[in-house]
C-alpha cells in the first residue's frame, strides 16, 4: 500500500527535524534521545479545535504562574527590584536562587491573580522599565557565571504612550541583543502565552522550550483577525492558521523540546507541573553545563540565524 | 419597490476619501511622477516626505552605477500553507508583480560619495515592508557582507513589522537578525539605521534600533504597537506627535531626523567618521 499523504508529510518532517543545527555537539548522544523522544511527538499533530483548545488552557485564569514555578523550585529566592533609572516594572519578576544547589538567575513575565495584583501587573505585559530589569539580572548573571532560566507568560509588551516614549521597542530590541552576547548557559520556557515581541525579548536562549499547553506567535489570534479578517471575532480561523501550539513550533525547529504538563493541563495540579518543568528545565541546564562560553555564544547565534524557511 | 440598502458599502467608505498618490496629503498640492522624483518624493511646498521605493532610494544615495546587488534569488516560501481571505502565495505573487521585487528589501554593496558601504534597503510596497524570512535572511547576510568586506552597513526602515503570514518564523526573524548585527559589531563593523515612515512592530524591536548611529526621516511613525492599537488598549488620548520622529527625538531615542536631501551628505560623513574604505 502506498504511504498517506499524511505519512509523507510526516516523514518529510521527521527528515528536517533529524537536520536541525544540534546545540551542544559534545552531547551528541543526550541531543539524539532527546530529538528522538521528541520526534514520537509529531504524530499528534492538533487539529483546529485542538489548537484554540490550547490557546484557552494558556491563557486560564488558573495557570500557574512564573512566581507559583519560583515557589515550587527555587530554594533561598531573592528577587531583584527595579530597572536602576525609573521605576519596578511588576509585569517582569527577576530574582536568583538555588536550583539543586547551584544559584540560578531567572527573569519572566508575571501576571497576577486578583483584580488588583492583575492590574499592577498589567496582566503581564512589561513596560521598557521591566525590560531593563530583566537585563540587570542577566548581566549579573553573565558576571558571576550563573545560568539563566526565563520564563514567558506574556500577551505581549504593553501597548501604552509612555511605554513608547521610553523605547518600548528599542528595549525588546536590547534585551535580544544582550541574550546574543551573554556567555553563561540559558534555557528559555514558554509557560503560557508568548506573545511576539514581548516574549522573544527574554526567549534567545541556548535552549527553548515550551509546555504542552503553551502558546507561541507572531500575533494575538484576535490581533491578526482583526488585521487579515478585519474581524477580531475571527480569532479561531486565525489561530487555526498560524499555529501556535507546541507541535508546531517544535517542527518548524523554533523550540527544542516539549515540556509535558498534568492531564487537562497545568492548572489541574499546580505541583506536578512544576515537577515537570524543573526536570526539564534540570536536564537541559546538565547539558549546556561546562560548555566554554564562547561556544555557548557562537551556537546561540547560529542557531537563531538558521531560522526561516525561503526558496 | 424594493428598498436596497446600502448600508454595508457606506459603512465601509473610510472617513475622507482616499487621495492620489501624489497629492501631498499634509498640504494637497499635487505633483506629476517626473516632479516628485526629480525633489526626492519630498513635497516643495511644505517638505512631506512621500514613501519612497527601494530602489529610488539606492539610486538617491548610491553613487552612480556603484551598487551592486547581492542575494537577488532569495524567494519567501509558505511554510504554514497560509490561507486568511485570500492564500499568502497569491499575496506575494501580487506583490512581486505590483513592485517588481522578490521581496520587501534589496540588499548589495554600494559607495556613498566614494566611501564603501553594504546597503540595506526596505520597500513599503511589498506588503507593508512586513518582514519575513527572506527580509531575516538578507539582513543577515548583508551584515556578514559588510563583516567580511570590512566596511559598514547602512540600512534604510520601512515596514509594519513582522509577517504574520509566516507565523512564528516571522517573529523568529528578530532574534535572528539581533544574532547577526551582533556577529557584525563582533567583526568591528558600524551599522548605521535610517527610520523611515513607518518603522513599527518587529523591525523596530530588532535591528532597526540597534544601529550605532539612529536617523530617522522627518515624521516617520516609530512605535512598536500602532496609534490604533494603543488607542484601543488603553484608551490613553495620543499626544499629536504619537510614535513620530520629532517625539523619538524629544525622549532620547534616536540621534538626529534628517530630511531626505541630506541624508546622502549626513551618511557620507558618518562613513568618514567610523572610517569606511574608499
Amino acid at each position: 500500500m502506498p504511504p498517506s499523504e499524511h505519512e509523507l508529510r510526516l516523514r518529510e518532517r521527521l527528515g528536517r527535524l533529524r537536520n536541525l543545527p544540534l546545540v551542544g555537539g559534545a552531547r551528541l548522544s543526550g541531543e539524539l534521545e532527546r530529538l528522538q523522544r521528541q520526534i514520537e511527538r509529531i504524530g499528534e499533530e492538533a487539529t483546529d479545535e485542538e489548537i484554540w483548545r490550547k490557546v484557552e488552557l494558556a491563557r486560564h485564569e488558573e495557570r500557574p504562574y512564573t512566581l507559583d514555578y519560583v515557589e515550587r523550585l527555587f530554594d533561598d529566592w531573592f528577587e531583584l527590584r527595579g530597572d536602576r533609572a525609573l521605576g519596578d516594572d511588576g509585569a517582569m519578576v527577576a530574582g536568583f536562587g538555588k536550583l539543586d544547589g547551584r544559584t540560578v538567575v531567572l527573569v519572566g513575565q508575571q501576571k497576577g491573580r486578583d483584580i488588583h495584583d492583575r492590574v499592577s501587573r498589567r496582566f503581564g505585559m512589561p513596560n521598557p522599565e521591566g525590560y531593563r530589569k530583566a537585563w540587570h539580572a542577566m548581566e549579573l548573571a553573565n558576571r558571576h557565571g550563573f545560568p539563566i532560566v526565563s520564563l514567558v507568560d506574556t500577551p505581549g509588551a504593553y501597548p501604552g504612550v509612555v511605554a513608547e516614549q521610553h523605547g518600548q521597542g528599542a528595549a525588546i530590541a536590547r534585551s535580544q541583543s544582550i541574550m546574543a552576547r551573554l556567555t553563561v548557559p540559558t534555557v528559555a520556557c514558554v509557560i503560557g502565552e508568548g506573545g511576539s515581541g514581548g516574549a522573544i525579548a527574554i526567549a534567545l536562549a541556548d535552549r527553548v522550550l515550551m509546555q504542552e499547553n503553551a502558546i507561541y506567535s507572531v500575533i494575538s489570534p484576535e490581533g491578526c483577525a482583526a488585521i487579515l479578517w478585519r474581524d477580531a471575532g475571527q480569532a479561531k480561523k486565525a489561530a487555526a492558521a498560524f499555529r501556535p501550539d507546541a507541535v508546531n513550533c517544535l517542527e518548524l525547529g523554533v523550540i527544542d523540546e516539549i515540556v509535558s504538563e498534568p492531564v487537562g493541563g497545568a492548572h489541574i495540579d499546580p505541583d506536578l507541573a512544576a515537577r515537570m518543568l524543573g526536570q526539564a528545565l534540570r536536564s537541559s541546564l546538565a547539558d549546556l553545563h561546562g560548555i566554554p562560553g564562547d561556544d555557548l555564544r557562537r551556537r546561540r547565534r547560529a542557531r537563531f540565524r538558521s531560522l526561516g524557511v525561503f526558496a | 419597490m424594493a428598498k436596497i440598502d446600502v448600508s454595508v458599502e457606506t459603512n465601509d467608505q473610510p472617513s475622507s476619501p482616499p487621495s492620489h498618490p501624489n497629492t501631498c496629503p499634509s498640504c494637497h498640492s499635487h505633483y506629476r511622477d517626473d516632479e516628485l522624483e526629480r525633489n526626492l518624493w519630498v513635497c516643495e511646498q511644505c517638505g512631506h516626505h512621500f514613501p519612497m521605493r527601494a530602489r529610488a532610494r539606492i539610486a538617491s544615495l548610491a553613487d552612480p552605477a556603484s551598487f551592486s546587488e547581492e542575494a537577488t534569488e532569495l524567494h519567501s516560501e509558505d511554510p504554514l500553507g497560509f490561507f486568511d481571505l485570500r492564500p499568502y502565495t497569491e499575496r506575494l505573487a501580487e506583490a512581486e508583480m505590483k513592485t517588481g521585487l522578490a521581496d520587501a528589501m534589496v540588499i548589495g554593496r554600494a559607495a556613498i560619495d566614494g566611501r564603501q558601504c553594504e546597503l540595506a534597503v526596505m520597500d513599503f510596497a511589498f506588503m507593508g515592508g512586513s518582514m519575513g524570512s527572506v527580509v531575516g535572511e538578507k539582513l543577515s547576510r548583508a551584515c556578514d557582507a559588510a563583516a567580511d568586506a570590512g566596511m559598514p552597513l547602512v540600512a534604510v526602515t520601512s515596514s509594519g513589522g513582522a509577517r504574520m503570514q509566516e507565523g512564528i518564523l516571522a517573529l523568529m526573524q528578530l532574534p535572528k537578525t539581533v544574532a547577526a548585527v551582533e556577529d557584525l559589531h563582533d567583526s568591528g563593523q558600524a551599522l548605521l539605521c535610517v527610520m523611515a515612515h513607518p518603522t513599527t512592530g518587529g523591525v523596530l524591536a530588532s535591528f532597526a534600533t540597534l544601529g550605532d548611529v539612529l536617523l530617522a526621516e522627518p515624521n516617520a511613525l516609530m512605535s512598536f504597537a500602532g496609534p490604533r492599537v494603543v488607542q484601543e488598549i488603553t484608551r490613553e488620548k495620543l499626544p499629536d506627535d504619537f510614535g513620530r520622529a520629532e517625539q523619538n527625538l524629544r525622549y532620547g531615542q534616536i540621534d538626529a531626523i534628517v530630511p531626505r536631501p541630506e541624508l546622502r551628505p549626513t551618511l557620507s560623513r558618518l562613513l568618514r567618521l567610523f572610517n569606511a574604505p574608499e
